[in-house]
């Protein structure tokens, strides 16, 4: 048998799950005993290049709270055309259609290396892929001027017939209708004014004039969506009138008075956003994408006032409940934020500044949806720039890497239950017998909603071992796991993937060593590190911190703004990403051999070595003093030292490589020893040597940090000392 | 041939006081009624005669309490100290010294005030005198511009105020010597000393916020529903527009107009339009949230004809275009106001809105109204809820406006009652004026329309204006009548005062005058000018002091007191059942006339009515006020009509409510090279001769009648067809032919038109046609459909009420 970790990555290719635990303990006693809980990460849509969808409906369970999908688990009766659901033990009818089945004619759905397999079904009307540009006009000349440049590139990117909208907004809001020749024609809104979804409806004209019913006529079908409104239109049909809108958009006309913040409207604009797609679009793939370049101002969803005299509210102010604005702004966004994913769209956030931009309060609008939040210094750099294209990638058979409203339905044996979820999804609260009472993360369901999601998407999922101690599981007893997610396909199709897995049991007394062998350190590792996040979001303060390890920590110190940033990403990135942003990867260029990973610590800064970090959000590459004293006196373009420019160039390619795919685009940082941003590097490593201990340890090597962070070997040193003491 | 109406008469009218009628009978009899129709007073005499005796010499006001010429005549005026009867007309010029006089004779003391009027090209404007950063002279006390009637004393170091007696130190600056006869040297130098009418620039102190105003902005809201745009109505806007923003009005010497512009059009929401010189077409700005009307741009919405001619083009050629398949019927009213108004403020500039509107705004917004209009209210105590606004809403919007100095002039296109009452709150409150054209139609309206919106357009006007009337301490300013709003008891507030906007103030004593010193009334108006500079236009008069009743009615003006009455009656209605207002009217001339009676007449019988010579036209003019449509509506006459009419006369000066009340009625078939207008006749019937035409103006509306048997060559000469069956009765001007009598009838036409603020509408009317009707409620001598009395019958009743009072 090859080893676990084998069946571990196999596993994750195949169904995109990684369990915690790969054996299970069998029973509730002993999982609880376990610390670490029975959890997956799933990746719903994970890239599979062997999976080609079929194109007809799932079979299902016919007992109507099971309806599990038929999968290679299930036991079939080929000779009656029966088979059993594995979940509920019903016995189920085939359809007329699988009339012809036998052992040597199974459909794909049996066969088990389709214990992930993706239908493309029917069901009413396709409609197209839909982006809501909404676009803040408080920007510097320089900034918006980028932005535009961008939105106006992006329309390349767009299918054809996908729908595109514009909204512009600073002290008011502008709704753009983009059919129009002649003149340009927008509907403005005060950006003071919260309104609600029928009014926004009514003074976008979209309120449908109730048709009278005439006797004796059936019925249209009210559910018929109208295929286009004035603001949404297909690409094709206005890409020039946009681009030109967009390229005469100007900055906010109104005066901003010494002193002040530019007055800008974002509560007011994501609220006409949502509106507009929840009054013409509700339940169909689309994207409020929000390029904002600061905080709020004005009306519902302030975050800040227009004086600039009074700051944004810091980390301090919010503990010490202080900040003003920060509860109801945090209660408009999550009502938008509900709302969006209630009709199945989702927010996508760019904030570009270099201040604040009140992503603490709005992080929800992307968070609950699915949406992309950016964070970025300027929409003038490449970071964002990058990023932004990124998101119109595409995949390798050239479809987008985005899906749509996506609903993901859980179903357990038996002797599990569903404790809950973590990522970007709001729970449909469908009860049913398999939902545990005990919640972790997301819980009380079995279903969640995901507005959008793309390949790398990933859950984690906590389930709770149900089975009593006294009712051992019969040796060689497996429990199963069905996760179906139907979702919107980028090309608009409607498909279902359903995944199957099953595990072994096993008793934690007698077997302990299999299931010890079969744990999951890294999958356990995000798995608790998001439950920890999920907690800081939920309870903050100090207890929270406990939990995690020393970089979790600093993840909840950087500024508010930051962290919200962060732990959105780590919410939803899958587990090798989550890694790095756990743990950073450190690696030393030097003439001493190839390239090498090294320990994030301190001592691994030398001066003839070029470093190169990946924190997930940062590639910071570092030239130590030496290496950066060369390349001063020009070594690199002289042809006998030819060697030292590959040297340099080493850890540039292999940035650009994770640059290109790396989704958002990370802060690309190039210095040296003793440069200003070489703090980026010395904040992440561990302090080995600080001025504290510094003439303990040898001169040469290392660099000495300045920090009252404990370092790794004291934390040790401590974490195994409590260990000790806990256990007597 | 044709002879003119008892022109024999006119020298004994001229050489007696009074005039005497009756019989020496003391019953009013059948034979009472002959003497009553033969002798009854002409006032085409009196304007005949006022014409020929008074229009040949300049008016000279040096001297005080002259009656000035009548405002039918043509004359000139020539300043001598005293401000030209064109600015003030007096009801009376000798007033009395006391109060109990002048409570016994009833004769109002009413000033009509026209501060900024239209001079004829052959008088001088006011000169602009400007003091620099000190500004103009005024009394420490009173606050009493600098006048010719201010008395220098102690050799020019000091004056004495001509209203309030106090003294004030000459300011070093303004020190001058004075002659040996106490007149300053300088005297004929400085306007204000010399002159009845001048201007003073104002400092900053006369400035709202302290600080210089901006030039002024007009704004344009043009209704965009459905029927505007089917009518064609929208077309025909946007294509005047087009040339007439090149006519906005500008300061005498500048090259272009100061004045900016900005467009607007709305059905039940709102389309601002982004007409920035930069951009290549205009932009539309949607703005749906009447509820909170705000304005959705800064830049760009007020721009400069010159730098934004090629983007307001494209606008102007669209607008027809964008809505031409509209189907929206409803409309919003009070929110188009409120963003002209927020529009302004945002532009930190006073200006003016001209609103074109079609209909009752019943789209929910602010300021929605219902359909209210309810006829069977006429004769009951609830008719006066007829002429109120259905809600204060507007009244309230009208005084933020005021502030701002923003001025609403209205243009209608009403299809159905859409409630003037209400809708003209804002224009009359902001001194701005309401067009009205009921069941417009382009083919017969749009000359009228188009005429209308360019003179308004073109018009002299002031901006944020306020007045203030001073008079000599023994009389004050107790009661105005005009198109404006008063925050108190003193300043009259206009948002907006063009030169055809009048006010008339009523006076009353609260001391005694003396006949040496006389009354001064001086009227001060603080306006800004169209381009943006801040100007007190001063205005003095002197009137004469009496303590003899005689001298009193000897110097009356019968045209203003009918001014006065009218204005003062149709305020009436809105508080009192008509009858009430009717009765007091008829009860206060009876009083007025019964008083000269006893008082100046010499005895004589009481059967005889003795009138006053400057008053022997009340009672023909009193009638026709009686029997105006706001007073005795005939059932053809729409609620509408009467809010408009109430408004409309309520701004008007002496001549226009002189020809509203009373029309002229001219012959047309006379001596065709006579260059002058021909000689008025009776407004009767009888006098109409069935061989002739004849032409009917009102300041409204222009009939021209034909008899039906006119010579074919008349009706050839004058409509282009052969036959008096064939003259089309539905057509809105005269063909223009090349003959004689023709060009001389639209000269005649031309004429009139240009001396009215408003383009008449031309009505055809045959002779025992459908038509004649309405034209015979113009006859005003004549008895009316409606039950207004004829002018024997009136005479004989004012008699009757006059020996009443006496018995």
């Amino acid at each position: 048998m090859a080893t676990y970790l084998e069946f571990i990555q196999q596993n994750e290719e195949r169904d995109g799950v990684r369990f915690s635990w790969n054996v299970w303990p069998s029973s509730r006693l002993e999982a609880t005993r376990m610390v670490v809980p029975l959890a997956c990460l799933l990746t719903p849509l994970k890239e599979r290049l062997d999976l080609p969808p079929v194109q007809y409906e799932p079979v299902l369970c016919s007992r109507p709270t099971c309806k599990a999908v038929l999968s290679p688990l299930c036991q079939v009766d080929y000779r009656a055309k029966l088979w059993a659901c594995n979940f509920c033990f019903q016995r189920n009818q085939f359809p007329p259609a699988y009339a012809g089945i036998s052992e040597v004619n199974q459909p794909a759905e049996l066969m088990p290396q389709f214990s992930t397999i993706e239908y493309i079904v029917q069901r009413g009307p396709q409609t197209p892929l839909i982006f809501l540009y909404v676009v803040d006009t408080c920007l510097e000349e320089e900034d918006l001027q980028a932005l535009k440049e961008s939105l106006q590139m992006s329309l390349s990117l767009l299918p054809a017939d996908a729908l595109v909208g514009l909204i512009t907004f600073g002290r008011m809001v502008q709704v753009h209708e983009l059919s129009c020749e002649g003149i340009s024609k927008s509907y403005v809104f005060r950006g003071t004014k919260d309104l609600t979804a029928k009014q926004i409806q009514d003074m976008l004209g979209l309120s449908r004039p109730a048709v009278p019913i005439q006797q004796g006529r059936p019925l249209q079908t009210p559910e018929q969506p109208v295929i286009s409104s004035r603001f949404l239109q297909p690409v094709h049909k206005i890409d020039m009138n946009l681009t030109d809108l967009l390229g005469e958009l100007q900055r906010d006309p109104w005066p901003v008075t010494q002193g002040k913040r530019p007055l800008r409207s974002t509560g007011v604009a994501l609220s006409i956003a949502v509106g507009l797609l929840e009054g013409t679009f509700p339940n169909t793939g689309a994207r409020i994408m929000l390029f904002t370049g600061g905080p709020p101002t004005q009306g519902p969803g302030m975050v800040v006032g227009d004086e600039l005299k009074t700051p944004i509210r810091s980390w301090h102010d919010i503990e010490k409940d202080n900040a003003r604005f920060m509860k109801k702004a945090t209660k408009h966004y999550e009502t938008l934020a509900n709302r969006t994913a209630a009709n199945g769209h989702c927010i996508d956030i760019y904030a570009c500044a270099l201040d604040q931009t009140g992503l603490l309060e709005m992080k929800c609008c992307a968070n609950l949806t699915g949406g992309h939040m950016v964070m970025g210094d300027s929409f003038n750099t490449s970071l964002f720039k990058q990023t932004f294209q990124r998101v119109f990638n595409k995949g390798f058979n050239g479809e987008f890497r985005m899906a749509f409203g996506a609903s993901l339905d859980v179903k357990t044996s038996r002797e599990l239950k569903i404790a809950g979820a973590i990522g970007p999804c709001i729970s449909l609260n469908a009860k049913g017998p398999c939902v545990s009472e005990n919640e972790l993360g997301i819980g009380g369901t079995s279903q969640w909603k995901i507005c959008s999601l793309d390949p790398s998407t990933t859950l984690a999922i906590y389930f709770e071992v149900v089975n009593q101690h006294n009712a051992p599981i019969p040796q060689g007893g497996r429990g199963a796991v069905q996760f179906v997610t139907q979702y919107q396909h980028s090309s608009t199709q409607k498909r279902i993937r359903v995944t199957t897995i099953a595990r072994n049991w096993a008793d934690a007394q007698s077997q302990l060593q299999h299931i010890e062998a079969a744990f999951d350190q890294e999958a356990a590792a995000v798995l608790m590190a998001r439950l920890g996040v999920y907690r800081a979001e939920s309870e903050e303060g100090p207890d929270v911190l406990r939990w995690l390890d020393r970089q979790l920590i600093r993840l909840g110190r950087t500024l508010r703004n930051e962290s919200s940033y962060y732990r959105h990403h780590f919410a939803r990135q899958d587990l090798t990403q989550s890694l790095i942003m756990i743990q950073p990867i450190l690696y030393a260029y030097s003439f001493h051999g190839p390239p090498e990973p090294v320990l994030l610590d301190s001592s691994s800064i030398l001066p003839d070595r070029i470093l190169l970090m990946d924190t997930f959000f940062q590639i910071v590459i570092y030239l130590g003093e030496t290496i950066a004293q060369w390349q001063k006196a020009g070594y690199q373009d002289m042809p006998e030292y030819e060697n030292f420019k590959h040297l340099l160039q080493a850890p540039l390619d292999d940035a650009q490589e994770i640059l290109q795919t790396r989704f958002p685009m990370p802060r690309y940082i190039h210095t040296e020893h003793g440069g200003s941003q070489a703090r980026f590097l010395l904040s992440k490593v561990n302090p080995s040597q600080t001025h504290n201990n510094l003439y303990a340890w040898g001169q040469e090597s290392g660099a000495p940090i300045l920090t009252d962070d404990v370092s790794l070997q004291v934390f040790m040193d401590h974490l195994k000392k409590l260990a000790v003491s806990s256990a007597s | 041939h044709y002879p003119h109406p008892q022109n024999s008469n006119h020298k004994l009218l001229s050489t007696v006081d009074n005039v005497c009628l009756g019989s020496p009978f003391h019953c009013l009899t059948d034979i009472n009624f002959v003497f009553y129709s033969t002798l009854k007073p002409s006032l085409q005499i009196l304007m005949w005669y006022d014409r020929s005796n008074r229009g040949s010499e300049p008016f000279v006001t040096g001297v005080r309490g002259q009656v000035p010429p009548l405002v039918t005549t043509n004359f000139l005026v020539k300043d001598q100290g005293n401000a030209s009867p064109r600015y003030i007309r007096c009801t009376s010029y000798n007033i009395p010294c006391t109060s109990d006089m002048a409570k016994q004779s009833q004769v109002p003391l009413a000033a009509v005030i026209k501060p900024l009027a239209t001079l004829p090209p052959e008088e001088t404007l006011p000169y602009l005198v400007d003091h620099g950063e000190s500004g103009p002279v005024r009394c420490n006390r009173c606050k009493a511009y600098m006048c010719p009637f201010m008395q220098f004393i102690e050799g020019g170091r000091r004056f004495q105020c001509c209203f309030c007696s106090c003294v004030t130190e000459v300011p070093p600056h303004y020190f001058q010597h004075l002659d040996h006869t106490g007149k300053r040297v300088d005297f004929y130098d400085r306007p204000e000393l010399s002159l009845g009418s001048y201007e003073f620039l104002a400092t900053v102190d006369y400035c709202k916020n302290n600080k210089f105003p901006s030039p002024p902005a007009f704004i344009f809201m043009i209704d965009v529903s459905y029927n505007a745009v089917k009518s064609g109505l929208v077309r025909l806007i946007c294509e005047e527009l087009k040339s007439l923003l090149d006519y906005l009005p500008r300061e005498g010497n500048m090259e272009e107009s100061a004045i900016r512009v900005g467009f607007v059009t709305y059905n039940k929401v709102l389309h601002f339009y982004n007409v920035k010189s930069s951009l290549a077409q205009p932009q539309m700005m949607v703005v749906s949230d009447v509820a909170d009307m705000f304005v959705p741009l800064l830049d760009g919405f007020l721009v400069n004809v010159n730098e934004s001619r090629t983007v307001i083009a494209s606008l102007l050629d669209q607008i027809p275009e964008m809505f031409a398949d509209t189907r929206e019927t409803e409309t919003v009213f009070a929110p188009v106001i409120q963003a002209g108004l927020e529009a302004l403020k945002a532009a930190e500039c006073s200006g003016k809105l001209f609103i074109f509107h079609t209909s009752l705004p019943i789209a929910e917004a602010p300021g929605k109204l219902k359909n209210r209009d309810d006829k069977k209210l006429i004769n009951t105590d609830k008719e006066k809820t007829l002429f109120q606004p259905q809600t204060s809403f507007y009244n309230n919007l009208a005084k933020d406006c005021v502030a701002q100095g923003c001025c609403v002039d209205l243009f209608l296109f009403p299809n159905q009652y859409l409630d003037v009452a209400t809708l003209g709150v804002v224009t009359y409150q902001t001194g701005g004026s309401i067009y009205k054209y009921a069941y417009f139609q382009v083919r017969t309206d749009q000359d009228r329309f188009l005429n209308d919106l360019r003179r308004d357009v073109q018009k002299e006007v002031g901006f944020d204006a306020v007045m203030r009337v001073r008079t000599s301490t023994g009389i004050r300013a107790t009661d105005f009548f005009g198109a404006f709003y008063m925050s108190n008891t003193t300043d009259v507030e206009m948002a907006g005062l063009d030169c055809d906007k009048t006010i008339t103030v009523e006076f009353k004593h609260d001391d005694k005058l003396s006949e040496d010193s006389g009354a001064l009334l001086q009227c001060a108006l603080l306006y800004t000018s169209c381009a943006g500079q801040r100007r007190l236009r001063i205005h003095n008069l002197s009137l004469n002091c009496c303590t003899q009743l005689a001298d009193l009615y000897r110097n009356c003006e019968t045209d203003t007191l009918i001014n006065y009455l009218a204005k003062y009656a149709y305020r009436g209605v809105l508080n009192s059942p008509v009858k009430t207002v009717r009765d007091a009217l008829i009860n206060q001339c009876a009083q007025i006339l019964a008083c000269y009676r006893k008082n100046c007449a010499s005895p004589s019988s009481a059967g005889q009515l003795i009138l006053p010579e400057c008053m022997k036209l009340l009672p023909v003019y009193l009638n026709c006020v009686l029997k105006s449509d706001v007073l005795q509506p005939g059932p053809e006459v729409t609620t509408d009509d009467r809010a408009y009419i109430r408004q409309l006369v309520t701004s008007m000066d002496v001549a226009e409510t002189n020809v509203f009340f009373y029309p002229r009625l001219l012959p047309l078939v006379t001596d065709v090279d006579s260059d002058s207008l021909p000689a008025a006749i009776r407004n009767s019937e009888e006098r109409l001769s069935k061989g002739d035409i004849y032409l009917l103006e009102n300041g409204l509306n222009i009939f021209v009648w034909v008899g039906v048997n006119v010579q074919q060559g008349l009706i050839q000469n004058l409509f282009g067809v052969s036959s008096f069956s064939q003259i089309s009765s539905d057509l809105s001007t005269l063909p223009v032919l090349e003959n004689p009598f023709s060009k001389k009838v639209r000269s005649i036409v031309d004429m009139l038109q240009v001396q009215r603020s408003r383009y008449m509408k031309l009505i055809i009317v045959k002779q025992e046609d459908k038509l004649e009707m309405l034209f015979k409620h113009f006859l005003v001598e004549d008895k009316s459909l409606s039950g207004g009395a004829s002018y024997v019958d009136f005479l004989c009743h004012m008699h009757k009420e006059i020996r009443q009072l006496l018995s």
